[in-house]
């Protein structure tokens, strides 16, 4: 086993380590060691790791989507009756509204897009709202239907919050202006404050709150403090969280701008006018 | 020999405790004691963390250049810390969500790098193991005491398992909400304080100056 090379090996290790420790060999040899040995552990547990927090992820994610499709109404009773393929996933080209059937849902990945040039486009800064910086040109909805009729939108938003970026799933009814669901399966906002987004009592607030006026101006927001069920804007707003105004107001901005022309704006007046 | 063991491991519990006589780990202290689940987390991770890190920096303590010893000791935390967030991600997806930016500012916590400083680059790789598990423990004494109060005053349950009925579920207990913010951890913890030294009058300071009467 030893062989020449080994032999010399050992002796100039020993050599290295004997040197006096504040020598400048030392110190550089130290530290490169230091690193090579952090960072071989580092990535090694992210790589043996990474396949378990991705199916963690994944199953965040379906749910939300699952706890969002149980609250339509009668929907229990829809799939017991229909076949699963009811659920249709679309990818939607943000720009024009209309569906691409060139991308395979189950492989376009929207986060990534985003971050791409060539598959997203830069938003205008006045018109950032949700503070993105970028969007992607192609996002994936989710639509129910019963009886052929669209019963369910379930459209993908994010957006800053207080202290991370929220990434979440807006259900809307077929007449894509009633609220059914809005759940946040991904955020880091702070614990006990903003991370109230979670709570069951908040999120069942949104159902049934509608996204336009008849003017069809966009009204939907979270409220600074409480809504009063007496004022005409009860029917757009839900609750603050209280002490996480900013995460309230990232929760408006995000689903304005979503709502709005950058967003799914196009898309859910095609939905609107295909009903007609 | 025994004895000193028994000192490293118990010292910091009350006598020497990293938070409530160092006030060290304070930031932490504050965030994720809102409820016990999180705080018995924080702890178990910090005393895993400051365990290992005190027995890597003491099994090279006698290569480590003086001119970087910081960096190098940061260096290995960090990479500790990493590791322990990746672990939390892969096997506790849900509470690595609560914990969220916490786990990572273990990195900063100031009781790790002090250990690694003041213990660990003088002794040997065992007593610098109970001196991590000392103080991790001391550290988790006061967290776990922390939320323990801050989740059951605060939302009325432990653990998430009701205790006190809640006024809003048709019971008796209204819900201190300040509990849940972050300055109550301040005066729990301000509270903690002086009671221990009260209790042990050995740790009161002594006053940077005093009034003098006037002449």
């Amino acid at each position: 086993m030893p062989s020449e090379g080994k032999r010399g090996g050992p002796g100039l290790l020993r050599r290295l380590r004997d040197l006096p420790n504040d020598s400048p060999a030392k110190t550089i040899l130290v530290a490169l060691a230091v690193c090579l040995v952090c960072s071989a552990v580092v990535a090694s547990t992210a790589v043996l790791l990474r396949p378990l927090q991705l199916a963690n992820q994944e199953q965040e994610r379906q749910r939300h989507i699952l706890e969002i499709v149980e609250r339509l109404p009668g929907i229990a009773e829809l799939f017991e009756t229909a076949a699963v393929r009811q659920v249709d996933a679309q990818v939607v080209e943000l720009a024009t509204g209309a569906t691409v059937r060139a991308i395979d849902p189950a492989k376009y990945d929207q986060r990534k897009a985003a971050k791409d040039p060539r598959t997203s486009v830069a938003i205008p800064p006045e018109r950032d709202i949700a503070g993105l910086k970028r969007r992607a040109r192609y996002a994936t909805v989710f639509l129910v239907r019963k009886d052929d009729e669209i019963a369910l939108i379930i459209l993908p938003v994010h957006g800053a919050g207080y202290a991370s970026t929220l990434y979440g799933y807006l259900a809307l009814e077929g007449d894509a202006n009633t609220v059914v669901a809005l759940s946040f399966f991904e955020h880091a906002e702070t614990p006990g404050l903003g991370a109230g987004v979670d709570d069951l009592a908040w999120r069942d607030q949104w159902q049934s709150k509608q996204v336009r006026d008849e003017a069809g101006r966009l009204r939907i927001a979270v409220a600074e403090g409480r809504v009063d069920p007496a004022d005409p804007a009860a029917l757009y707003q839900v609750d603050g969280l209280s002490g996480a105004t900013r995460t309230g107001q990232g929760v408006t901005s995000l689903l304005r701008f979503w709502l709005g022309e950058d967003g799914f704006g196009p898309f859910l007046r095609r939905i609107q006018s295909l009903r007609e | 020999m025994a004895d000193t063991a028994r000192k490293t491991l118990l010292d910091p519990l009350i006598d020497n405790n990293p938070v409530t006589l160092q006030i060290l780990g304070i930031c932490s202290a504050l965030a994720v004691t809102t409820t016990l689940a999180t705080a018995l987390v924080m702890s178990l991770l910090l005393t895993v963390v400051l365990m290992l890190s005190n027995a890597s920096i003491s099994l090279i303590r006698r290569h480590l250049p003086r001119s970087i010893r910081i960096i190098v000791q940061i260096t290995i935390i960090a990479s500790l810390v990493i590791v322990a967030d990746q672990v939390l991600k892969a096997y506790a997806y849900e509470m690595s969500k609560r914990l969220s930016v916490f786990v990572g500012l273990i990195i900063t916590n100031c009781i790790v790098l002090g250990r690694a400083e003041a213990f660990a680059t003088k002794n040997g790789v065992g007593p610098s193991l109970l001196d991590g598990l000392g103080n991790g423990l001391g550290y988790s004494l006061i967290l776990v005491l922390v939320g323990t109060i801050r989740e059951l005053f605060g939302s009325g349950t432990l653990l998430g398992y009701e205790v006190l009925a809640l006024a809003s579920e048709g019971g008796w207990y209204r819900p201190i909400g300040l509990l849940l913010l972050p300055p109550s951890a301040f005066f729990i913890i301000g509270l903690l304080i002086w009671a221990i030294r009260t209790w042990k009058t050995a740790q009161v300071e002594e006053p940077e100056y005093r009034v003098r009467a006037a002449e």
